[in-house]
């Protein structure tokens, strides 16, 4: 880090009220084998501060009932408070239409919403689907799973060694034949930021309809659909200090109207009888029975506390703590770090020379310190360097500068036990 | 910690740097690929029986610690073994690191595999290199097992 950047970093620290927003995070405040628990697992799933588990605790307490079918009080409260969650998801991601957002249980089930409901019908035998190779496994197997129920083709985008999108050849992937682009804008494995604006406008030009996963970016950015002007937008709420089980499919309207249903019941019909279903408009259409209101309720105080702590702000203070982190593993011997883009967002994939990340895994929750250890979901990134797993330390903001320090002790430990 | 160091105790470092029996078999008549897909690890497996003695045993492959010292550990002590014995280690391994079973009564070396217990997202490393050779000499070609 020059001298400048890390004036940057130290003001970005100083202008956080860390430790405000730690008490907001009651999981944090723990012992574990003896040490203060430094949560670091948060790409794999985040805490949740007490606002939203004290407005799932309300909705239940106070809210609970049915949705959208009861004349009740509560089943009325139970519906405006759904309905509400929906809204906030709409100011979120700067959608049109509250018409555009559907709840799904996360961006693996909304990946599969699309690959079944938009892309399968349209698909013929040699047509092509185009991913990239920072893939999760959730926006890899549908794709296959559509190929192999229609002869289409999976096109993969490549990578370079920083980790970064390859695409020199890009143009040439964007063929006539292609009938989705499907990539992430922050990858799982190694925290590059792909640079998905400029990716979607190539692909509109040739008419090629685009659904980013944004699984990995709604924790740590601020995203607005209709700048990337992408078709499909998918999260998951429990990465993003949401409950579990509760996650957003944004898709423009015009292609969800004409998108036949995906899973049939109540709640997505207007009517029913034996000889014909009248299926309900948006969004009910795509959300079959009785959805995860509480979840619902849940993602939107989420929101809510995001943007009352300050998305630039979050985004600032975790870039942050990512480029200290990166300077002090870069400074120690037998580190390498996998995975240096020039753009990142708050993860660090490591490896500890002749230490298995399992026994590193193992070796840092010894000291409290919890990492994840393994292939991430993302086995082809893997084999591209040929390593069958990493450690991977994810920064959320409310990790500190203390919890990097702790991360670098773990590291010593694993180091002399293996000496 | 000290659970940790008993763990990563002397034996299971030293088998880990110097895995005994490395190396292919390349006369024998069974072997088998062990995976265990979370961790990545992949052990193969050679084991070479001159009636229902096993004359020799190896393996080869990658993964973490535990895993490659269970397999070191394995081959050391199923050398020279008959296949009922070799089944009923097989059973005792399985037995104390799931708890069924007291691990005091894992013999010899194979007492440090105990301490694994206490980790029980580690279990399947330790176990890998057990299941491998237990398909290996069930079956008479090459075939795969899986932790997962
Ligand atoms: C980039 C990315 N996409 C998709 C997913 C799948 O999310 P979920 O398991 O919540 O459906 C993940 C989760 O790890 C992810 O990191």
């Amino acid at each position: 880090m020059t001298q400048s950047t890390h004036n940057l970093v130290d003001t970005m620290l100083n202008d956080f009220d860390i430790a405000a927003i730690r008490r907001d995070f009651p999981i944090l405040n723990q012992q574990i084998n003896g040490h203060p628990l430094v949560y670091l697992d948060n790409a794999a799933s985040s805490q949740k501060p007490v606002q939203v588990i004290d407005a799932v605790d309300q909705y239940y307490r106070l809210d609970n009932a049915n949705v959208h079918r009861g004349v009740h009080r509560l089943s009325q409260r139970a519906t405006d408070a759904y309905e509400a969650a929906r809204s906030k998801v709409r100011g979120f991601l700067n959608a049109e239409s509250d018409k555009e957002i559907i709840f799904v249980r996360g961006a693996t089930e909304a990946i599969n919403l699309v690959a079944q409901s938009f892309v399968r019908p349209q698909l013929q035998a040699g047509d092509e689907i185009l991913i990239s190779y920072l893939e999760h496994h959730a926006n890899i197997v549908p794709w296959q799973m559509v190929c192999e129920q229609t002869g289409a083709k999976l096109k993969v985008i490549p990578m370079t060694e920083s980790g970064e999108l390859n695409l020199s050849g890009f143009d040439e992937l964007l063929t006539d034949k292609t009938k989705i682009m499907a990539v992430g804008q922050v990858s799982n494995a190694l925290g590059t930021v792909n640079s998905v604006k400029q990716m979607t406008e190539k692909a509109k030009v040739k008419g090629i309809p685009v659904l980013i996963d944004g699984a990995q970016a709604v924790p740590h950015m601020q995203v607005d659909v209709q700048d990337l002007d992408c078709d499909f937008y998918v999260f998951s709420g429990h990465k993003m200090f949401a409950p579990t089980g509760i996650g957003t499919l944004y898709g423009k309207q015009a292609l969800l109207e004409a998108m036949p249903p995906w899973q049939g019941g109540g709640d997505m019909i207007l009517s029913v009888s034996f000889d014909h279903t009248e299926y309900n408009t948006l969004p009910y259409k795509f959300e079959a029975g009785t959805p995860h209101i509480a979840g619902a309720v849940g993602l939107g105080a989420a929101i809510d506390y995001m943007e009352s702590v300050g998305i630039e702000k979050i985004a600032g203070y975790e870039h942050a703590l990512l480029e200290l982190a990166t300077d002090k593993l870069s400074a120690m011997d037998g580190i390498r770090i996998v995975g240096t883009a020039k753009h990142k967002a708050s993860v660090l994939s490591f490896l500890i020379e002749d230490v298995h990340p399992h026994d590193v895994g193992t070796i840092f929750d010894q000291e409290g310190v919890a990492i994840r250890a393994g292939h991430h979901c993302a086995q082809p990134v893997m084999q591209y360097y040929g390593i069958a797993a990493t450690a991977r330390a994810s920064f959320a903001f409310y990790n500190t500068e203390q919890e990097i320090d702790a991360l670098v002790k773990a590291i010593h430990t694993t180091q002399e036990l293996f000496a | 910690m000290s659970d940790l160091r008993d763990l990563y105790q002397q034996v299971i470092m030293d088998h880990k740097k110097k895995p005994r029996n490395f190396r292919e078999i390349t006369d024998a008549n069974h072997m088998a690929h062990g995976n265990n897909p979370l961790c990545g690890d992949a052990l193969v497996v050679y084991v070479k029986l001159n009636g229902d003695v096993i004359e020799d045993i190896s393996f080869q492959g990658s993964g973490c610690a535990i895993s490659v010292a269970s397999a070191s550990l394995m081959t050391e002590t199923l050398k020279g073994k008959t296949l009922a014995d070799a089944e009923a280690l097989y059973e005792d391994v399985h037995k104390a690191l799931t708890g069924d079973k007291d691990a005091a009564e894992l013999t010899g070396k194979l007492q440090v595999l105990a301490g694994v217990k206490e980790f029980p997202a580690r279990v399947k490393c330790a176990t890998l290199s057990w299941h491998t050779v237990h398909a290996a000499v069930d079956s008479d070609h090459d075939i795969s097992v899986s932790t997962e």
